[in-house]
């Protein structure tokens, strides 16, 4: 009962944290670049609209992909707000990656076809800071299990700095966010178009930026993970530090331009390799 | 009635401009103006956009793809013809191979005049352009539900 209750309360919150978070985030880059800015609610009246305009889909099997797409994010958000396998959560994630993909090749548009190939690497960049995340929370507490975590004595962040930094450093990608934004970019008339997004129009790419917020809820979920502990007050603590590095890819999305996709690689294996992988190495050695 | 006029997002075209219209609609964007506080957002690409902004006059050669560009927008849509060149042809009316504005082509909607258009006068245009994309959503969505089987 108390696993449904928690199923349907991510469901109902997480697209409004997500959406919050957006709109702070759309707010604060319109401040930094010295502009009055779109109000707070702006990516929900973007949805709204989107869901009410004329559908045209390119090829139908499109929504199909997209949904299973949302299913499975929003499958990975609420088995780990539920206190499940933390593992599980980003295979399942990582599954629903693939259903992106093929919701933007199906097209076949050349441009779509390009950010969905992009999109393909950032997940090979991405994906062994995120493994070695799981792995660091097995060495330190003993377990997969997100429910159990969180009942660790002192702060997961103590132990596992280098596999903070790591995640954070990827986050950035995983956000679609410059200097890592190559998949999908955000601003127009670059070589990409929209790059994935592309040939999504109306309810397609409210579906889409849906299952982004469900997305950015999980994703802030595993900051927040370090820095939980048995005592409740952490969760104060954790929703700072969330909210910090929140910020900080804000920060970096408006200070830096995009990158070609072997230096994503190469900085992105190196910093996971010397953060995560020398935190790795001293937590085998010291237990 | 949703208020779908809070997120009115852009495709701009340009036709045969000289630019001058054109850097007149990027500045729209830029701090001084910021559009983007009406919920403006400059999207690259038909299939996402609700209004057309179409700079300068239509050729031989950019009227297919300037009809392109329109059938690709989905329902509702407004079309905004900045400057004189799209909305009339302007001085370069008379060259053989100018059609004409943008009217020639597609069902323009809004004319913002000047040579080039000022900022203050495209969002002008735009507003405008926002409350006609309003009605027509209202309209589009009495269209839909009378199309479903009650």
């Amino acid at each position: 009962m108390n696993v449904f209750l928690g199923v349907l309360a991510y469901i109902v919150l997480a697209p409004i944290v997500g959406g919050l978070l957006q709109g702070m985030d759309r707010k604060i880059s319109a401040r930094m670049q010295r502009r009055v800015g779109p109000p707070l609610l702006q990516p929900f009246y973007d949805v709204i609209k989107l869901l009410k305009k004329q559908v045209i889909t390119v090829s139908t099997s499109q929504t199909f992909f997209l949904l299973t797409y949302l299913a499975l994010m929003i499958l990975t958000g609420a088995m780990f707000y539920t206190g499940m396998d933390i593992l599980m959560c980003f295979f399942v994630m990582s599954t629903s990656a693939t259903f992106l993909y093929f919701a933007s090749v199906v097209t076949s548009s050349p441009y779509a076809t390009i950010g969905a190939n992009r999109e393909l690497i950032q997940m090979m960049t991405y994906e062994p800071a995120v493994l070695l995340a799981c792995v660091g929370f097995y060495l330190a507490e003993g377990t997969f299990n997100v429910g159990e975590i969180v009942q660790t004595r002192f702060s997961n962040i103590i132990f596992l700095p280098g596999f903070f930094i790591a995640f954070v450093f990827i986050l950035t990608i995983k956000m679609r966010k410059s200097p890592f934004d190559l998949s999908a970019s955000h601003h127009m008339h670059q070589e990409l178009v929209k790059g994935l997004t592309t040939e999504m129009g109306a309810q397609n790419l409210a579906i889409f930026q849906i299952a982004e917020w469900y997305e950015t809820a999980f994703l802030i979920g595993v900051v927040g993970l370090y820095i939980v502990n048995a005592n409740p007050v952490s969760i104060v603590a954790a929703v700072v530090v969330v909210l910090l590095v929140y910020f900080l890819e804000i920060l970096i999305d408006n200070t830096s331009a995009r990158m070609k996709w072997e230096k994503m690689l190469n900085i992105t294996w190196l910093v996971t390799l010397f953060t995560a992988g020398v935190n790795l190495l001293v937590l085998m050695l010291v237990r | 009635m949703a208020n779908i006029k809070r997120s009115p997002w852009l495709l701009h075209y340009d036709g045969s401009s000289c630019n001058g219209c054109d850097i007149e609609v990027l500045a729209c964007l830029t701090p001084v103006y910021d559009a983007e506080r009406f919920g403006v957002m400059n999207t690259g690409d038909p299939m996402q956009a609700d209004i057309f902004l179409i700079t300068g006059g239509i050729n031989t050669q950019n009227q297919s793809v300037v009809k392109q560009l329109y059938d690709q927008m989905p329902r509702p849509k407004v079309v905004v013809a900045v400057g004189v060149c799209a909305c009339t042809g302007g001085v370069f009316k008379d060259c053989y191979n100018i059609l004409g504005g943008a009217d020639t082509t597609i069902p323009v909607d809004i004319y913002v005049p000047g040579c080039a258009a000022r900022p203050q006068s495209i969002i002008d245009g735009i507003v405008q352009a926002v409350e006609l994309f309003q009605k027509r959503s209202e309209e589009h969505d009495a269209l839909v539900k009378s199309k479903k089987p009650a």
